[in-house]
């Protein structure tokens, strides 16, 4: 208590004092924890962020590496088992296509059991039934394959009716409501219509694109959507998204093809066909009143909204590779060879050299640097070079490849260029079959579908999703004023707060799929235009487990999910790893500075993210700074070892595809000598499993080659290559779990290589 | 002394990634700014822990000469890198923090109401908004118990 002096007033005033003192001491501390929860929610979302585009864009270079040498080497008879192989590669189940598209589906012939439970639908389809498939779905009951097929047959007949540009008026229906992302959540459509209200000739409803794809009730979703889309066809609009596209759907380890071999094992590819089919028929944008515009990615400077509506949306099947019309590419089909025109301005693959394309073609090579209008979707690929050129090119891009594998990524995009659409030009051998749509008509459509907005003026390539580019406040300001619009709703990016305004309020995003990384992770929000098409944005979070924590268990609980994720992505890499940190630790000692620690992961993984902030929660404190890195590694590996990651090995996929290896090998064998060299098998087999997140050091690779080469004559042959693989099979019948494949830094060899399983 | 100089460079080095990472956390736009109502929150994420008054004159050390709402990084930086070498603004260690809760439970009963806390943070110490945000805070138990 005070001193001295004795009148009340004094020490009550020390008092006060001591209070305030005390309450202001607290307020700092307060606030730093604070700040400290604010920068670890931050960092997390960036994980989340940075781990999926990455993911795309691993695939994105996978598919492309293949679907060219499926161009370009593999004679027509065995296209289409690769392309199964191809698919298998993703969904990991068998799913034999057949060669013949069936343009109709025969879903009168599918019976249904008695004994089924579940909705039953029949057309013409009444509001009833939209609502009763709700319910049943919410009930976990799954609509029958023939109502799924004749649903689909229904919605395609519609949509063809559609134009590209849905217009809508507000006059007719009170109040529009736009929804985002719903990436097969479920229980975020159920609550929107729950709280907002069902549809309705009075409440219109658009929905903003990428219904499918990571969430497990994409196939609901979508009978849901389609179903109030034929009841209430004036109200009820949809817009298609990237992720309405067969391709990418086979991107995801978890996606949306998977989800339905899953549930419909008998009818599954015939669905997934139709559903082919029905994506590539959706609208590309709604129109309201003439002055909102709904797309589900962005817009670019050269955005031509009367192209759009004219184009005939249907020929863009997919945005991930597409074959335009090009005369060069149609002799190439029909010859599979020769050496045309140079004056073909063709784009190059990401992965040729630049420099031996083409012969003396004016192109714009300077595609590694982020340049203006470039592109970084997957472009289709050259076509004008001789065969055996193209195999040596093939064979020396692996190794360039591999290279680069090791440092910075750079640009997916192949060469850009503006070329004139030779739609007039071009004399149609192709009656009949569905036209291939113009560069420049496919390269509308991807900007529409993938770009993302950003603050800078311009546009710039989006080298972190591998498709479609930035666009700045200046781009959105010239489309507005071109078409007299009040402003942009679009979707594709997932947002803390389910919305985002930016470019001066002139861009709303809107992100419908609420937990989308992971239980508590952000908000969904759908908005509403009322009179003047002022928005009005509902946020919600669809999951009750969240509202009974705190904050700081909240994002306690994201983070762990993040630091997960990004621990199973370091095991990946831990051979790169190991290499670069040696590189650190000249004098072999085992021992590295934690500084040292942060640049060799940001150099290997190339996620761009703070991993100074994250280091206290990926290591453990070590003495004085300095790091054992072997032992880290070895921990790392000692989380991650779980029957899941055997299952999902690389060899283990290929085992299930068997029937495929002799197209397997043939990919390999790019010089069609009938021998694989142990070189090319290493090379091929390190670029598969960087990309499947598995990680094989060079000597388990090595390792592997050598053992199956029998006769030890330095190649393989095919009868090797598939006894190999017989071998793979009666070992893992026997139950050999122990040496079954993982990846470790193998230390000799015959402990733990993939081939020992 | 060379010896010395080299590890003042290596500690400055490694403060400059720091202060990078953390920065680069809060610049959205990737140009190298942040929000100036950011800047509290990397300053102290960063381990300093001004008060208000104390982060008010910092960021008047850092803003441009017109404010434009934005802090450049050029600026943050030596700013920042100074703050760590000094150990200016150090947190407060816990038994000081510990003695200031018991200060202010006045009837020693070892614990204070969420209410009284929020009476305590609003009324008293130095003004803010964000002290209504405690309804956050998990109840605090005994006092000795970290949070």
């Amino acid at each position: 208590m005070g001193s001295g002096s004795s009148t009340r007033h004094h020490s009550a005033f020390q008092n006060a004092e001591r209070t305030f003192k005390a309450a202001a001491l607290i307020q700092r501390w307060y606030r730093r924890y604070v700040a400290r929860l604010e920068m670890r929610r931050r960092c997390t979302w960036s994980i989340f962020q940075s781990i999926e585009y990455a993911g795309q864009q691993d695939q994105v270079k996978l598919h492309d590496f293949f679907s060219y040498l499926m161009d370009h080497f593999i004679p027509s008879s065995h296209n289409e088992r690769l392309g199964e192989f191809l698919t298998r590669m993703f969904t990991e189940d068998r799913f034999a296509q057949d060669s013949e598209m069936e343009k109709c589906s025969d879903y009168e012939s599918i019976e249904v059991p008695d004994s089924y439970t579940g909705p039953r639908l029949s057309f013409p389809l009444l509001p009833d039934h939209a609502t009763a498939l709700i319910e049943a779905f919410r009930l976990k009951q799954q609509l029958h394959a023939r109502y799924v097929l004749n649903l689909l047959y229904e919605t395609k007949k519609h949509l063809v009716q559609l134009p590209n540009i849905n217009r809508v008026s507000t006059c007719y229906s009170e109040e529009i409501t736009v929804c985002g992302d719903l990436h097969g959540q479920l229980d975020d459509l159920i609550f929107i219509f729950y709280k907002n209200g069902l549809p309705s000739p009075e409440r219109s409803y658009v929905f903003n694109g990428d219904f499918v794809d990571r969430g497990k009730d994409s196939v609901e979703i979508l009978m849901i959507l389609f179903a109030f889309m034929l009841v209430y066809p004036k109200e009820f609009h949809l817009n298609r998204g990237n992720h309405e596209d067969h391709m990418v759907n086979l991107r995801y380890k978890y996606g949306f093809t998977k989800e339905v071999m899953n549930k419909y094992k008998i009818h599954g590819k015939e669905i997934l066909r139709t559903l082919q089919d029905v994506f590539c028929w959706l609208p590309l944008a709604t129109l309201i009143d003439e002055k909102v515009l709904i797309l589900h990615g962005g817009v670019s400077d050269i955005t031509d909204l009367e192209l759009l509506d004219k184009i005939e949306r249907n020929k863009i099947v997919s945005t991930m590779r597409c074959k335009t019309r090009q005369k060069s590419e149609k002799q190439m089909e029909e010859k599979g060879k020769a050496n045309r025109k140079s004056s073909a301005q063709e784009p190059i693959p990401w992965f040729l050299p630049q420099s031996r394309s083409l012969p003396s073609s004016p192109l714009r090579l300077s595609s590694y640097k982020a340049h203006k209008t470039s592109r970084s979707s997957s472009i289709p690929c050259c076509g004008c070079l001789d065969g055996r050129e193209l195999s040596r090119q093939v064979r020396s891009s692996v190794e360039l490849e591999l290279e680069r594998c090791r440092q910075q990524a750079g640009l997916l995009v192949t060469g850009q260029k503006e070329e004139p659409s030779r739609s007039a030009s071009e004399a149609d051998s192709e009656a009949g079959e569905l036209q291939k749509p113009t560069q420049e008509e496919w390269r509308q459509v991807v900007d529409i579908l993938w770009r993302d907005p950003m603050a800078q003026e311009g546009c710039k390539a989006n080298t972190i999703r591998g498709g479609g580019c930035y666009f700045g406040p200046d781009v959105t300001q010239q489309l507005l004023q071109k078409y007299n619009l009040q402003f942009l709703i679009r979707s594709h990016e997932c947002k803390p707060e389910g919305y985002e305004f930016c470019h001066n309020r002139k861009v709303l995003t809107i992100f419908s799929a609420s937990n989308y990384y992971e239980v508590g992770s952000n908000r969904g929000a759908y908005v509403k235009l009322g009179p003047a098409l002022t928005p009005h944005i509902v946020q919600y979070q669809a999951n009750k487990v969240t509202n009974t924590l705190t904050m700081r268990q909240r994002i306690s609980r994201v983070e762990e999910s993040a630091l997960r994720a990004l621990r199973e992505k370091l095991f990946a890499h831990s051979s790169d790893l190991l290499s670069e940190f040696k590189k650190h630790d000249a004098d072999k000692v085992g021992l590295i500075t934690l500084s040292d620690w942060a640049a060799a992961v940001e150099s290997v993984l190339h996620l761009g993210l703070p991993w100074r902030m994250l280091r206290s929660q990926l290591v453990n404190s070590s003495a004085d700074n300095m790091l054992e890195y072997k032992s880290w590694l070895k921990n790392l590996a000692k989380e991650q070892l779980s029957h899941e990651n055997i299952q999902s090995s690389l060899l283990e996929t290929l085992y299930r595809n068997r029937s495929n290896l002799e197209t397997i090998f043939r990919i390999i064998d790019s010089d069609h000598s009938g021998f694989i060299s142990l070189d090319e098998f290493r090379q091929t087999w390190k670029l598969l499993s960087s990309q499947m997140n598995i990680d094989i050091t060079d000597d388990c690779i090595c390792d592997l080659a050598r053992s199956i080469d029998f006769n030890k004559d330095g190649h393989i042959d095919i009868n090797e290559f598939l006894e190999a693989f017989r071998l793979v099979e009666k070992s893992c019948l026997e139950g050999d779990t122990s040496e079954c494949p993982q990846a470790t830094n193998a230390k000799d060899s015959g402990c733990n290589s993939p081939g020992a399983c | 002394m060379a010896d010395e100089k080299d590890r003042q460079e290596i500690i400055v080095a490694e403060f400059h990634k720091k202060i990078k990472e953390a920065f680069e956390v809060f610049d959205h736009e990737s140009n190298n700014t942040v929000d100036v109502r950011e800047i509290g929150t990397i300053i102290r994420s960063l381990g300093c822990c001004p008060t208000e008054g104390e982060l008010h004159d910092l960021i008047a050390e850092v803003e441009e000469e017109e404010p434009t709402g934005y802090i450049r990084f050029e600026k943050f930086l030596p700013v920042m890198t100074e703050m760590l070498l000094e150990r200016r603004y150090r947190p407060i260690p816990e038994d000081v923090l510990l003695r200031a809760f018991e200060v202010l439970d006045s009837a020693k009963r070892g614990f204070l109401t969420k209410d009284e806390l929020i009476k305590y943070m609003t009324e008293e110490g130095a003004p803010h908004s964000e002290m209504a945000a405690l309804e956050n805070l998990p109840r605090k138990g005994p006092l000795g118990k970290t949070m």
